[in-house]
């Protein structure tokens, strides 16, 4: 479909090298735009707390005595890892169907961002642990507390606070790529970029300005998971 | 209708994950050239050049590698240049690279020790010898194993030129899903040809930073 | 009883013999300094009678209790024997407050503000009562160290650990500390220490054990150990270090 339509209006070349870039129509477009722009923001907020969460079980997983559980963690972190995320994704919602798991388009595109995000933070997430100093545990086992405690309250925290600004990014790389979920018809900010330059065939137009709002995403993510990462690990004297 | 048997599934996906090689490559050695290209303009200490490199992988990094694609395809078309998907995927991907790659080198070149440079600059080195001699090559050392890591990057960004019509292996996988009707069965062996071409260079990038560390210990 | 009874205690690290049939009677109350080389063994010694190190062979009992590293008998063992380290160990997130409440609400059941009270007076104690609400890398050495003193006696052990708690000092903040550990002596706590201030061991200390090559080479009351050193060895090392 969008072959033939570049097939149809560039036939040769020379023709449209004066183009005059045309943005006013969008503006007809507003409310798709906008609501695609809410979709992308819902999907990355549910997304970046699953993975999170998902990131952390993984980590202490990799970590964990049984060893099953290690190994089961490193084959989930490595399959994500090396196979593309639009092939999760088609996987979840074509391929999960076929033996009798059915969700919708939105089910299946957090599904898929959940895991592809919970499985770079295992990684991330699991290199702050390392870098404990054992001290911390000694410390923390002559004190009596148990395994649990120590990893929730002792090792994660700090281990946590250390990867942060990785963990940022691997979310922004993980909002950027949800742009994908757009070919599972998820009525996002790319799918409505899509819609828009289906009606009013100005698709660079479209999808510049949809980049646009991606960029300007990435960045208020940053900002505001910076700001919010550096009131949570702050160390400024608190009132006892 | 034609019968698919899973030999013939694996065979078209095989001949289709051809495609993602050559693509892979192509979009390597393009971001590796533009990628150079930048790193040498971002550590030039002209701020213009600076500033201008940052805002490019600001732009590249901060955009869904889809948009880029988009763009590519029909910005292309916009100044005139009849584009095939092929053209816009390599050249999406080159630019995507070229940014990424230039930003790791970059990391790698500031990550050396300051004492290089004013030991260097005491020695009597000028500024390019110090780069030639001196920088780049203990700063290739340490570039080598995080480049092998993006090169997965890159494979896996292939995938994306699926949905601006170019056939290679995820293209493949849909077109023989909607052939077949066996979706689990299709995109589970086409995840497993990526997991074969990723995971050796996951791995090679994993053993040579071990490498890394440990010789510099 | 004694509160601490080490009887032919032996650990291998690989083939390495580093503890070589170890007795030991410690009676409540009492200060002892365990000097030595470094590779003598004293700190293992030490971290093998609170469950950091698991020994081969031999018992150690602790206040009634076997020690093991099991991790369930960790946990009862922290009721009796608490430790301070050389490098701190302080948790980095918590606030000095919380590093010392921690314990006692999770491991005791205590309620926030009884800890909260406990940790003042423990604070208090050290000389630290202002630094409640600051977090540790604020503090300088010698304050973290006597943060980590409070820390360990807030859950009220029998005996106190210490592993080189003044080598990781700045020259000028070991007075501090060891202040600390007088003061704490002279209240009648059980103190053990592995440590290289040889004038404390002798001023403070009541008894001094002198380890080497993995064995307890020589023991004595303080005063006499400095004063007329019975083997050669010991003479060598004091001679080295005084």
């Amino acid at each position: 479909m969008l072959l033939l339509y570049t097939q149809g209006l560039c036939p040769c070349g020379i023709a449209r090298m004066n183009y005059q870039l045309n943005f006013a129509d969008l503006l007809n477009y507003q409310d798709v735009l906008l609501s695609g722009l809410w979709m992308t923001i819902k999907l990355t907020i549910v997304s970046t707390i699953g993975g999170v969460l998902l990131g952390i079980a993984g980590a202490a997983s990799r970590r964990h005595r049984n060893g099953f559980l290690r190994r089961a963690a490193a084959c989930y972190v490595e399959l994500i890892r090396n196979t593309p995320f639009i092939v999760q994704l088609f996987f979840i919602f074509f391929g999960l169907p076929a033996i009798g798991i059915k969700m919708s388009e939105i089910e299946a595109g957090v599904l898929a961002m959940v895991i592809n995000l919970g499985a770079y933070l295992t990684e991330i997430i699991r290199a702050g642990i390392d870098a404990t100093p054992k001290g911390q545990i000694e410390a923390a086992r002559t004190l009596g507390l148990s395994s649990r405690q120590i990893f929730f309250r002792i090792v994660l925290p700090p281990a946590f606070a250390r990867v942060y600004s990785s963990v940022v990014s691997q979310c922004i790389i993980v909002m950027l790529g949800s742009a994908v979920v757009s070919q599972i018809s998820v009525p996002e900010l790319t799918y409505a970029a899509n819609f828009i330059q289906s009606r009013n065939f100005l698709s660079f137009e479209s999808y510049l300005v949809a980049a646009g709002f991606y960029l300007v995403l990435a960045f208020v993510m940053r900002l505001g998971l910076n700001a919010l990462g550096s009131r949570a690990f702050s160390r400024e004297e608190k009132p006892a | 209708m034609m019968q698919f048997t899973d030999w013939d599934i694996l065979r078209n996906l095989l001949l289709a994950a051809r495609w993602t090689v050559l693509l892979s490559l192509i979009a390597f050695a393009g971001g590796a050239i533009v990628g150079l290209l930048l790193t040498f303009m971002r550590i030039s200490r002209r701020s213009a050049l600076v500033v201008m490199t940052r805002i490019y992988t600001e732009i590249f990094q901060g955009t869904p590698l889809l948009m880029q694609l988009f763009l590519a395809f029909f910005g292309l078309g916009l100044v005139g240049i009849d584009v095939s998907p092929w053209t816009a995927a390599a050249l999406a991907l080159t630019l995507f690279s070229s940014a990424f790659l230039s930003d790791i080198w970059r990391g790698c070149v500031e990550s050396l020790p300051k004492g290089q440079w004013e030991a260097s600059r005491c020695l009597g080195l000028n500024y390019l010898q110090t780069m030639r001699y001196i920088i780049l090559p203990q700063a290739l050392r340490v570039a080598i194993p995080p480049t092998v890591g993006f090169s997965v990057q890159i494979v896996k960004g292939t995938a994306l030129a699926s949905i601006i019509g170019f056939v290679e292996l995820t293209k493949a996988g849909t077109m023989l899903n909607n052939a077949t009707f066996q979706p689990f069965k299709v995109f589970a062996m086409v995840a497993l040809i990526y997991f074969l071409l990723c995971y050796p260079l996951s791995r090679a990038s994993q053993y040579l930073e071990h490498k890394l560390s440990r010789s510099s210990k | 009883m004694s509160l601490v009874s080490i009887h032919e205690v032996h650990k291998y690290y690989g083939d390495l013999h580093v503890l070589k049939g170890i007795n030991l009677n410690i009676e409540a109350g009492e200060v002892v300094s365990i000097i030595g080389r470094s590779g003598s063994g004293k700190s293992t010694l030490l971290r093998c009678m609170n469950g950091l190190e698991k020994y081969d062979d031999g018992t150690i009992i602790l206040d009634g209790k076997e020690v093991s590293t099991d991790e369930f008998q960790i946990r009862r063992l922290s009721e009796s024997v608490g430790m301070v380290f050389q490098n701190f160990n302080l948790f980095p997130h918590l606030t000095v407050g919380q590093n010392i409440m921690l314990a006692p609400t999770l491991i005791r059941g205590m309620s926030k503000p009884a800890a909260k009270e406990l940790a003042l007076d423990m604070l208090g104690k050290v000389g630290l009562a202002d630094k409640f609400g600051q977090y540790p890398e604020k503090l300088s050495g010698g304050q973290q160290q006597r943060v980590a003193i409070a820390r360990s006696l807030a859950m009220q052990p029998k005996v106190l650990l210490c592993d080189e708690i003044t080598s990781a000092l700045d020259p000028e903040l070991v007075g501090e500390v060891l202040k600390v550990l007088e003061q704490l002596a002279s209240e009648g706590m059980t103190l053990i220490l592995v440590t290289h201030e040889m004038n404390f061991a002798r001023d403070v200390g009541d008894r001094v054990v002198f380890m080497h090559q993995g064995k307890v080479w020589e023991t004595g009351p303080a005063k006499d150990v400095f004063a007329a050193p019975q083997t050669a060895e010991l003479q060598q090392f004091i001679g080295a270090v005084l």
